[in-house]
């Protein structure tokens, strides 16, 4: 069984550079995969691909069982597609655009799937006035509504909460979640905790190559700082509080910063992510530490970013 | 067809949410009857004909044209739109011939006013209005042609006055390979073959045949190959440069 779009050693140069390097991976239904990776990995360059606006040097792009490359409009037409920055025509209106969408993509029962795109995205406040008068959150709404109008079976999203304010984020995110159950979805971001907040799987690509794939758990657990324990204690000796917390079992390394008040913060790291929060909690117990905080870091997914996109060596 | 109707009608309804159509259609009118009523003296002929009103309308389609064309492609581009309009299920042949043929709907828009010079001859003699007919087609046609020219070229670039310029050059190019002083130049030294070839490249040969009233099939089928040859060149360049920014 294949997954609803397949894309297999996708590679794509310009002149001598390589903005894509044997990318290869698969999205089905039910899944928001989040494509992650710092400006100019080759983000945008991958979706331009995957919605047939470029065609690829190698590699395949199938989507259903139409591969791009051979059949680009059955592609198209299976896509709703929302390119990076959200390009639309400035003199039209958004029920204008939206009509020419519709005509062009043969919506059926056009009117009222307008009627419903534009009630679930908050349009009808702006419907008649110029896009181009239009305020970026609104763009941005304007360029959802345009890629989710004939209801697609696949979403790719570049860049969809770029620019929204906090509550505007919330909303798409909202509608993402909403419209993830029966849809491949993929979307790029730079945010991380919107993958958090809305994909089930996640994708680092960082030189046009894909440098880490799983759930944002998997990623996260990736992370230096996953499990680390934070121990904030009161006027304990320094030097016996170090060397104890050191010498634990499955401790690896450990920081500390005098945080004033004589209060100290200790961060310790442990063997291969796993947890020693018992450990440690044993060890204030029989030392009787006054313990101002205590957590666990589950450790950001913006580590693992840095530390699978910096240029190694 | 629905699809490229619904991008032609996507552009032509562009053009007049902008003042650049009714720019277009007044000074086109304007300029049309001034140069037949003064620099072609249409009262002073004595004539009752159009040849002085359609004698006009190479030169004046070879400033007006990549007016209307400099932007069809430049300015999606410039925009990203084009990524939009190409992510869509069209073929790239449709959303070139859609927007062909807006461009050349609304030319014809322009034309088709002219209506009362047509009128003012009839009432003042009675002038053949078999050739008219025939010039209103040629002109047409000529249009068309001149249209496909601009819009290609206007998928070369992102900026729109480099397609203007661009686009009025080689719409000079065709029109002046018909002019009699340029044929005169080559008449001097060249043989004949290569000044009959120059001058069948030239829009004034084939128009002229028409506006005279001969309809003749090859001139037609100069038109409509012309029209189609930049066409295809169009979608082959937006192709080839639609990745660059």
């Amino acid at each position: 069984m294949m997954a609803l779009v397949e894309i297999k050693h996708l590679t794509k140069r310009f002149h001598d550079f390589t903005a894509v390097n044997d990318v290869s991976f698969a999205v089905d239904r039910g899944e928001v995969l989040g494509f992650l990776g710092p400006n100019g990995a080759g983000k945008s360059t991958t979706m331009k691909m995957i919605t047939g606006f470029l065609a690829p040097d190698s590699g395949s792009v199938v989507v259903g069982n139409d591969d791009v490359i051979d059949d680009p409009v059955s592609v198209k037409r299976r896509i709703g597609y929302l390119p990076e920055g959200a390009p639309l025509y400035s003199d039209m209106t958004p029920g204008q655009l939206l009509q020419f969408v519709g005509d062009i993509r043969r919506v059926p029962k056009l009117a009222e799937r307008i009627g419903e795109v534009v009630e679930t995205i908050n349009l009808e406040s702006v419907l008649a006035q110029p896009i181009g008068t239009l305020s970026k959150g609104f763009k941005r709404r304007v360029g959802i509504a345009q890629a989710i109008l004939h209801d697609p079976e696949v979403l790719v999203l570049d860049e969809p909460t770029d620019g929204l304010d906090p509550n505007q984020k919330h909303e798409v995110r909202t509608l993402i979640n909403a419209m993830a159950q029966d849809k491949a979805i993929i979307l790029s971001t730079h945010i991380l905790e919107e993958v958090d907040a809305v994909c089930t799987r996640a994708i680092i690509i960082a030189r046009g190559e894909i440098v880490a794939d799983g759930s944002p758990e998997d990623l996260e657990r990736r992370s230096p700082k996953h499990n680390a324990v934070v121990l904030m204690v009161r006027a304990a000796p320094q030097a016996e509080a170090a060397q104890l917390l050191s010498g634990l079992r499955g401790s690896r390394a450990l920081e500390s910063r005098e945080v004033g008040g004589g209060v100290t913060e200790y961060t310790i790291y442990p063997v291969d992510g796993k947890s020693i929060l018992a450990d440690v909690g044993r060890l204030v117990r029989e030392r009787g530490w006054t313990v101002e905080r205590l957590e666990v870091d589950r450790g950001g997914l913006d580590e693992v970013f840095r530390a699978v996109t910096s240029p190694q060596n | 067809m629905a699809k490229v109707w619904a991008i032609g009608k996507r552009e032509l309804t562009g053009y007049f949410s902008t003042p650049i159509a009714y720019v277009f259609i007044i000074i086109f009118l304007f300029l049309s009857g001034i140069f037949a009523f003064y620099l072609g003296d249409f009262f002073g002929r004595g004539q009752a004909d159009l040849v002085t009103f359609f004698n006009f309308h190479p030169w004046l389609y070879v400033f007006l044209i990549p007016a209307l064309t400099m932007r069809l492609w430049a300015e999606e581009r410039r925009g990203g739109t084009i990524e939009l309009l190409l992510t869509l299920p069209v073929t790239m042949m449709e959303a070139v011939v859609g927007k062909f043929l807006a461009t050349w709907i609304f030319t014809g828009i322009a034309l088709a006013l002219t209506f009362p010079m047509w009128l003012t001859v009839n009432y003042l003699g009675e002038p053949d209005n078999g050739v008219i007919a025939a010039s209103y087609l040629g002109s047409f046609l000529m249009a068309g042609a001149f249209i496909a020219i601009g819009s290609c070229i206007s998928a070369l670039t992102r900026n729109q006055v480099i397609a203007f310029v661009v686009s009025l050059v080689v719409c000079l190019i065709f029109v002046l390979s018909g002019f009699p002083l340029v044929l005169d130049f080559f008449a001097g030294w060249a043989p004949e073959v290569i000044v009959t070839t120059i001058s069948s490249f030239s829009f004034l040969t084939h128009f002229d045949g028409m506006s005279k009233g001969v309809v003749d099939l090859r001139d037609i089928v100069y038109f409509v190959t012309l029209i189609g040859f930049w066409l295809y060149a169009n979608v082959i360049l937006i192709e080839l440069k639609k990745a660059d920014l």
